[in-house]
Formats: C-alpha cells, sequence, structure tokens
C-alpha cells in the first residue's frame, strides 16, 4: 500500500514535466505557421551558421541560429515537431490495432490462431529493425504515407507480444469461465471482458510506440529516406548538423536535445499512464 | 529431453529462416523502380536490358527466381551485388568481422557496466544511491542508441575531442592484418598500437550501443540479487564473517544471474540490429554501414544476403542462449 502510494506520489511531477513538453511541441507544430519566426525554408548566404542568441554574433529573430545555408533552426525545429507528431500518432496507432488485435486472438483463442501468429512474429523478430525500416522506405518510396507504413508494419510485433501473453493470463481466469458459462459468446468476451483487462498495457505501449516512431523518422530522415528533402525533419536536421558539427554545434544539439526531452516524455507518460490504470497498483 | 528440445529449436529456427527469406524477397520484388535500368549508361537499347535481365534471373516468374535464388543460397552462392560487381558472400564475410567486433565489445561493456550497477544497487539497497542508480538506469533505458551516439559525438568528438568519431581504423596507419578481425588479430600480433587505434575508434559506438543493455542488466540483476539476498544460505554467508560485497559475488551472484543470462541473450540480438545505424553514424566500415548503402542503391542481391545473415545470427544467438539455459537450469537438466 505504502510502496504504491509511493509511486504514485513520485510520478505526479514527472508526469506532468511529460505531459507539458509534449504539449508545448505538439500546440507549436499545430500553429507551425503563426509561432515560427521565419519561414524555415527561406535561405539566406549572408546569414549563415548564425550563433544562438547568447553568444556573440547572433541576429535577433534567429533565436536558436542558422545552418549551413542561413536557414532558421527554431523555425525548422517547430516545422520538424509536425511531421514528428503526425509519424508518431499514425504509425502508432496503426502499429496498435493490428498487434493488439492479432495478440488478443492468439492469447485468447490459442491453438492453431496462436501457433500461426507466434511463427509470424518470430520472423519479424529476426530482422534487424532499422534495417527493415529502411528497407521498406526504401521499397514503398519516401514520403510521409510510406514512413508511416513502414513503421506500422515493423512495430506492431511490440503490442502483439505483450498482449498475447496478458491475454493468455487473462484467458485462464474464473471470470471469463463465468461469462461463457453464462452463454456469451467466445468473441463477446474477448471484446468485453478480456479486452478491457489488457487496456492499461495497450495505452503504455502505445505511448511509449510514440516515442519510438519519433526515433524512427528521426533516422530514417538522417539517412534521407523520410520525406522530401525540402521539408524541415528533426532526423534532416540532425544530419546536417553531424556534417557541420565543427562548424556549429548547435545545428546538431537542438534537435538532439528536442528528440531526446521527447522520447523521454513519451515513455515516462506511457509508464505513468500505466501505473493510473493498473487496479493493483492503484 | 535435451536433444529433443535441441532438434525442435532447430527446426523452428528453419521455419523462421524460410520465413525470413520468402519476406525479404517479396518485398524487395515489390518495389518499384528497375535496379537493371540504373546499372547501364543512358543510351542501353531494350536488348541490353533484356540481356543483363536474363543474366540476373529477372526474366524468369517471381516463383522460380525465389526458388533459383533459395537453392543458390543454401550452396553459398547468394549472387552478384549490382552496384559493387562482386560476389554477394564474399562482401558480406569482408564486412561481418567489423560488425561482430564492435557487438561483441559493446556486449562486454554492457554487462561490466550492468553487472557493476546491479551489484553497487542490491549492496546499498534502500539508500539514495540505489535511487540514483535506478534512475541513471531509466535514463539509459529510455533513450535509444542512435541519441545516445550523437549524444557521445558531442561530447568526445567535439567538447572534448579524446576519441574518433568516425572509421575503424586511422586511414594513414599500416595494416599487417591477413584477417578481417582487426582488433583480435592486432591483439594476436601484439600490436598494441593498433589495438589501441582500432578501440579508440570503436569506444564510441560500442558505448553507443551498450548503453540500453546496461541498464536492462542494471535493472533485472539487481532484483534478482535483491530477492536471493534474504535466502538462508545468503544470510549464513553473512553470520560466517564475510563483507556485503563477499556475500554478493560469492554467494548471490551464481544464482541471481540465470535470468539474467537469457534476457541478455535476446537483447543482444537487439544491439546487433543497433549497429546499422549506429555503424552509419560513426562511418564504422561494418556490415550495417554497408547494408544502408546498398539499400539506397537499390542492389537487391547485396540486400538480401545481408538480411540473411542478420537473421541468421540472430537465430543462432537465440538458440545458443536456449542451450545454455537449459544446461545451466538444473530444473531442466535434471527433468
Amino acid at each position: 500500500m505504502d510502496e504504491a502510494r509511493i509511486v504514485r506520489r513520485g510520478l505526479g511531477p514527472r508526469l506532468w514535466l511529460a505531459g507539458g513538453w509534449l504539449l508545448l511541441v505538439l500546440l507549436a507544430a499545430i500553429f507551425a505557421p503563426l509561432v515560427a519566426p521565419q519561414d524555415p525554408l527561406a535561405q539566406d548566404l549572408m546569414l549563415e551558421r548564425l550563433p544562438p542568441f547568447w553568444l556573440d554574433g547572433a541576429e535577433p529573430g534567429y533565436w536558436l541560429g542558422t545552418d549551413s545555408l542561413g536557414r532558421d533552426l527554431l523555425s525548422r525545429l517547430i516545422f520538424g515537431g509536425r511531421i514528428a507528431f503526425i509519424v508518431a500518432f499514425a504509425a502508432a496507432i496503426a502499429a496498435c490495432l493490428v498487434g493488439s488485435t492479432l495478440g488478443l486472438i492468439a492469447g485468447y483463442f490459442g491453438g492453431w490462431a496462436d501457433r500461426i501468429i507466434s511463427r509470424i512474429v518470430d520472423i519479424w523478430m529476426a530482422f534487424p529493425p532499422v534495417l527493415f525500416a529502411i528497407l521498406l522506405v526504401a521499397v514503398l518510396g519516401t514520403g510521409l504515407s510510406s514512413v508511416i507504413l513502414a513503421i506500422a508494419i515493423i512495430d506492431w510485433t511490440r503490442f502483439c507480444r505483450v498482449i498475447r501473453a496478458e491475454a493468455m493470463g487473462q484467458a485462464r481466469m474464473d471470470y471469463v469461465e463465468n461469462a461463457r458459462i453464462a452463454g456469451y459468446g467466445r468473441i463477446g468476451i474477448m471484446l468485453r471482458e478480456v479486452l478491457p483487462n489488457v487496456l492499461p498495457s495497450i495505452v503504455a505501449l502505445l505511448s511509449l510506440e510514440m516515442g519510438i516512431a519519433v526515433i524512427v523518422e528521426a533516422i530514417l530522415s538522417f539517412v534521407n529516406l523520410s520525406i522530401s528533402t525540402d521539408d524541415p525533419t528533426w532526423g534532416g536536421i540532425i544530419a546536417e548538423g553531424r556534417l557541420s558539427i565543427h562548424q556549429a554545434w548547435w545545428v546538431l544539439v537542438f534537435p538532439l536535445v528536442t528528440l531526446i526531452l521527447t522520447v523521454l516524455s513519451f515513455s515516462q507518460f506511457g509508464e505513468a499512464l500505466k501505473t493510473r490504470f493498473d487496479p493493483v497498483l492503484r | 529431453m535435451l536433444l529433443q528440445r535441441f532438434l525442435i529449436r532447430l527446426a523452428t529456427m528453419l521455419i523462421t529462416l524460410f520465413g525470413v527469406a520468402v519476406v525479404v524477397f517479396v518485398v524487395i520484388r515489390v518495389a518499384p523502380g528497375d535496379p537493371i535500368a540504373m546499372m547501364l549508361p543512358p543510351g542501353a537499347t531494350d536488348d541490353d536490358i533484356a540481356r543483363l535481365r536474363a543474366l540476373y534471373g529477372l526474366d524468369k516468374t517471381i516463383v522460380q527466381q525465389f526458388f533459383i535464388w533459395l537453392s543458390g543460397v543454401v550452396r553459398g552462392d547468394f549472387g552478384t551485388s549490382i552496384s559493387l560487381r562482386q560476389d554477394v558472400l564474399s562482401l558480406v564475410f569482408n564486412r561481418l568481422p567489423a560488425t561482430l567486433e564492435l557487438a561483441i565489445v559493446a556486449l562486454v561493456m554492457a554487462v561490466a557496466l550492468g553487472g557493476t550497477m546491479a551489484v553497487l544497487g542490491a549492496r546499498e539497497r534502500g539508500t539514495a544511491a540505489e535511487a540514483g542508480i535506478d534512475i541513471a538506469a531509466g535514463a539509459a533505458l529510455s533513450i535509444p542508441d542512435f541519441l545516445w551516439g550523437l549524444v557521445l559525438i558531442l561530447l568526445f568528438g567535439v567538447l572534448v575531442p579524446i576519441f574518433d568519431i568516425s572509421g575503424r581504423v586511422s586511414p594513414q596507419l599500416d595494416l599487417p592484418f591477413v584477417t578481417q578481425f582487426y582488433l583480435f588479430e592486432s591483439v594476436v600480433r601484439l600490436r598494441f598500437d593498433l589495438t589501441w587505434d582500432l578501440l579508440k575508434h570503436m569506444l564510441m559506438p560500442a558505448i553507443a550501443l551498450a548503453l540500453p543493455l546496461a541498464a536492462i542488466i542494471a535493472q533485472l540483476l539487481k532484483q534478482s540479487l535483491k530477492e536471493v539476498l534474504d535466502l538462508d544460505y545468503v544470510v549464513l554467508a553473512r553470520v560466517k564473517g564475510f563483507s556485503e560485497t563477499q556475500v554478493i559475488l560469492r554467494e548471490a551472484l551464481k544464482n541471481a544471474a540465470l535470468p539474467t543470462l537469457t534476457l541478455v541473450g535476446v537483447q543482444f540480438t537487439f544491439l546487433i540490429g543497433g549497429t546499422v545505424i549506429v555503424e552509419r553514424l560513426f562511418s564504422y566500415e561494418g556490415l550495417g554501414n554497408m547494408a544502408i548503402d546498398a539499400v539506397i542503391n537499390r542492389d537487391l542481391p547485396l540486400i538480401q544476403g545481408i538480411v540473411l545473415v542478420f537473421a541468421l545470427l540472430f537465430v543462432l544467438i537465440n538458440l545458443a542462449v536456449d542451450m545454455m539455459y537449459a544446461l545451466l537450469n538444473p530444473r531442466l537438466r535434471h527433468g
């Protein structure tokens, strides 16, 4: 009891910090044209590699400095957040729907369904995920929908494995047997009885997966395989920053900090949600 | 009992590999864009294209192509790389040692770092030191290897430039090696100057790969240690006058290590998967870096070969871990 209360109190500020950061980035992304101080694509070779505002040589209006083509870093980060969040939400939800459904079926029904689904999961686990993602995007063609599809195709197994194990545990519980005696159909039991009990895990995984999707999108745009090269993406900015690291460290530092905070927030948020939802820990 | 378990695992392993081969083949054949057209100069005639298609077997049906390719693979013939115009298998074997050395160095670092954190955390259980270890492990786990790599590049490549952040070995050095296992061979030949140069290049990518795994080891092993530390035989050792560190290292560790061992096996495959992007980040000339080039160049035979070798590596590691677990676990050994 005491321990649970401590866990909950400990997660309080973390939940707020994580949620606050995600909300900030999300709002900035949604209202990007209003919030961004500059046009993220405007190049100006007179303004190349301006340092951030607290250093000598900074220009007002270019808060975080500019890259080697004179584009405003802050504006590019804000617009890059759009791509990051679209991919995070769409890919994570798609992976979640496919993976949770298959996991629920495999875990609850068992038998042949389980054997086939588990074998497919085994095959998927034998691929190096990053290489698989790069391969899929190369095949599907670069673009937002390809990136989302690639992440969903790869990461559904994360949901499937966890939900399968949990549904298996639930299927052995008394209440499932009682529901069957009461005359409910198997699919009805799966959806009305088992699903609500595995929902906390699904929600926590979903938040975690959003962070993973953001990273995968950054990796794909880092190797120049994500969206068209014109649109600013966090990974694309990082790739530029990696090249000009000795001349303009800020081009790497700011997107990196943004990415780390976002990933940490998604995982903390998922963790906190799980504790909130979990009847045992609560 | 053990043999039966081994044979069943071997059979599932082969099914998995066959599945991987099918998936790779299907995914690649769906690819739009003609790799043959990209190989030829712009003035090539349709006849040239057709001849080359026939040469690479691309004029047959997909099912025929698959089984021609698969029967080659079984005999060790992975085809010819389109972009590099060399035998795929020799290209892969040329690069694989670099990736294996990196992965093994990273694994050793992860076990050393994670193990130390676990032992310290178990010894200082219930104190602020343990809480600190928990927070450090949590952060190390939540941040993926790609981001750790970038952080390390900034810290030790730019801010305090003490390590190399690009390549596998300094290019001006004269290498006497006959194998591709540079690190191993430099030690065998007692050329420690080269060993140091190799390690200076390897350290940053290896740490990036090791940190998430070290965090997992720290968390799980600490948990198992804490459970074991309350058992009678450990209490007895304490009564005998051993210090807490001695108790943990001599008595508790061998009984707490088994669950961690299984997990490390699975996680090691994730670590190897991570080499793909980490090698890219540090321009390390391993298999993963070559894989990304192969994808960008649409080099189908090379991609197929690399993915299959990775998959083979993954299932072999899982098999080895499973067998090791069965051998070490007394309940399974005598069951």
